[in-house]
């Protein structure tokens, strides 16, 4: 082949391999000068990911469960994930802590750890993945959301619930994923009460999102038709983030 | 080859029939040839090129994100390759490019059914025709002076990347989605393994480019077809004068 086309290659391919190049070169450039932190371009791709929550809302299957798996496979401790490291962790003070409940929930008195020990509790041992593309099984139980919304009064035909964390981190999710039967508001780890690194005393555990959604060491829970940013989808991250 | 450039059919549709009354002479209905399109008619083109783009942007992002959890520890793209400055602008490239990619593949892939080119293109395949072609690769005497003829080679090249891109598509699918898409996440087992799969498919691909590139540089003139469209062929059959017809017996 090289043979037979040797004069096409030495006479047309000088050129047409130099003018490559320099294609290559400038997408190179592309990517190299970022042209994706362009605002434009940020906007653009910011609008797509907004497209793809819609994707996401109507692909959801409320009622299907994700699957579960056995105390054997559960991962001691759990895999540590928040915006800073572990050795940063700053402990909640589970004597003076209280869960403060606001927007449309009926009745918004103010939850202790001890009242929350109290509710009944529901185990789920879920695949837990990260964005970044790890996983591990764990085993988490505490209070179902569900339960616990209706417990409260909540306008369960809000679209959405804001989860406001004592490191100043926020999350939100859809009412839907609230609903789900496999959302609980964690207190425990393989049976323990959660260690402090994974959001002691109160987090959330969702089987149907990934996990930087799932909120830890949860100070306020905030039921409402107003959706605004949250910790990292304000960082371009997609805020749905569904699995 | 049939020549009659001014009647190209861009389109790639079948010319008008030429009218039943045979009071034109038939010198004149040979010129006018029925079924006459270019080599890679026009839709075929545009998928090919948007399919690049759409390529393009689903490799340099995926490795973006690949580098956030590296499969493999010796394996890390350096930021020269990747798309996108942080993990969050190669997932916002790679969950817009998936659309590109998606949408134009199954329009590619709906056009070359519909329209027989790969029934015409690709099939048969015959067993004896590999190794022949094998041969031929290994003496550096296989021929490229027909573009409009593939052989035993590129046809399982170009079947193979197509079945590839839709194992990409599948399982990347599942990693998106592997609880509302479970049923298909549970075709591969654990999560991991979806990952992989999913990174040996890019890999494939990636390996099937520079071997697709290398050879569109090597013979400029299928580039060029690739840009205009190549030389006008009959509709119905590959005009293959240039090369010896092999043909399939099984």
């Amino acid at each position: 082949m090289l043979t037979e086309n040797r004069a096409l290659v030495e006479t047309i391919n000088r050129r047409t391999v130099l003018r490559g190049a320099i294609s290559l070169g400038a997408l190179t450039m592309l990517t190299g000068c970022d042209v994706s932190e362009e605002d434009s371009v940020q906007k653009a791709l910011r609008a797509v990911s907004a497209w793809n929550d819609g994707v996401q809302e109507t692909i959801f299957r409320p009622n299907h469960l994700a699957r579960t798996f056995s105390p054997s496979e559960v991962v001691k401790p759990p895999r540590f994930n928040a915006y800073y490291s572990v050795d940063d962790v700053k402990p909640v003070d589970g004597a003076t802590w209280q869960l403060e409940l606001a927007g449309r929930i009926d009745d918004k008195r103010p939850w202790t750890a001890q009242q929350i020990y109290q509710l009944p509790e529901q185990e789920i041992i879920i695949r837990h993945i990260c964005v970044e593309g790890w996983d591990y099984i764990g085993q988490w139980s505490g209070p179902n959301l569900r339960s616990f919304l209706q417990r409260v009064g909540a306008d369960l035909t809000a679209k959405y619930v804001y989860f406001i964390c004592a490191d100043d981190y926020t999350e939100s999710i859809d009412m839907a994923t609230a609903l789900h039967p496999q959302t609980i508001l964690a207190t425990k780890y393989g049976r323990d009460i959660i260690a402090d690194p994974f959001g002691y005393p109160l987090r959330l555990r969702t089987s149907t999102k990934l996990g930087y959604k799932n909120a830890k060491w949860i100070k306020a829970i905030e039921v409402t038709n107003d959706w605004s940013e949250t910790y990292w989808s304000k960082r371009g991250f997609n805020w749905f983030a569904g699995i | 080859m049939q020549t009659g450039g001014t009647h190209r059919n861009t389109g790639g549709v079948a010319g008008p029939p030429v009218s039943g009354k045979s009071s034109m002479s038939s010198q004149i209905v040979t010129s006018i040839p029925r079924n006459e399109r270019l080599l890679h008619p026009l839709p075929l083109r545009i998928t090919h090129w948007i399919n690049a783009v759409a390529i393009f942007i689903m490799i340099g992002s995926g490795w973006k994100i690949y580098n956030d959890d590296a499969i493999f520890g010796f394996l890390h793209f350096p930021d020269a390759v990747v798309i996108g400055k942080w993990a969050q602008y190669g997932l916002q490239w790679h969950f817009f490019g998936m659309w590109i990619f998606v949408l134009n593949g199954i329009a590619y892939l709906c056009y070359g059914i519909a329209s027989g080119r790969f029934r015409q293109k690709l099939f048969p395949i015959s067993v004896r025709e590999i190794f022949l072609t094998i041969g031929e690769a290994l003496r550096f005497r296989l021929s490229h002076d027909d573009l409009t003829h593939y052989n035993a080679v590129q046809k399982i090249l170009y079947l193979g990347v197509m079945l590839i891109g839709i194992l990409i598509v599948i399982s990347g699918l599942a990693l998106w989605k592997p609880v509302q898409f479970s049923e298909l996440a549970d075709l591969f087992g654990n999560f991991q393994t979806i990952r992989l799969v999913h990174f040996l498919c890019m890999s494939a691909i990636v390996a099937f480019i520079v071997v697709h590139v290398t050879l569109a540089l090597l013979v400029p003139k299928s580039l060029l077809a690739m840009l205009t469209g190549g030389p006008v062929v009959g509709g119905g059959q590959t005009a293959g004068t240039a090369v010896p017809e092999i043909k399939a017996t099984h």
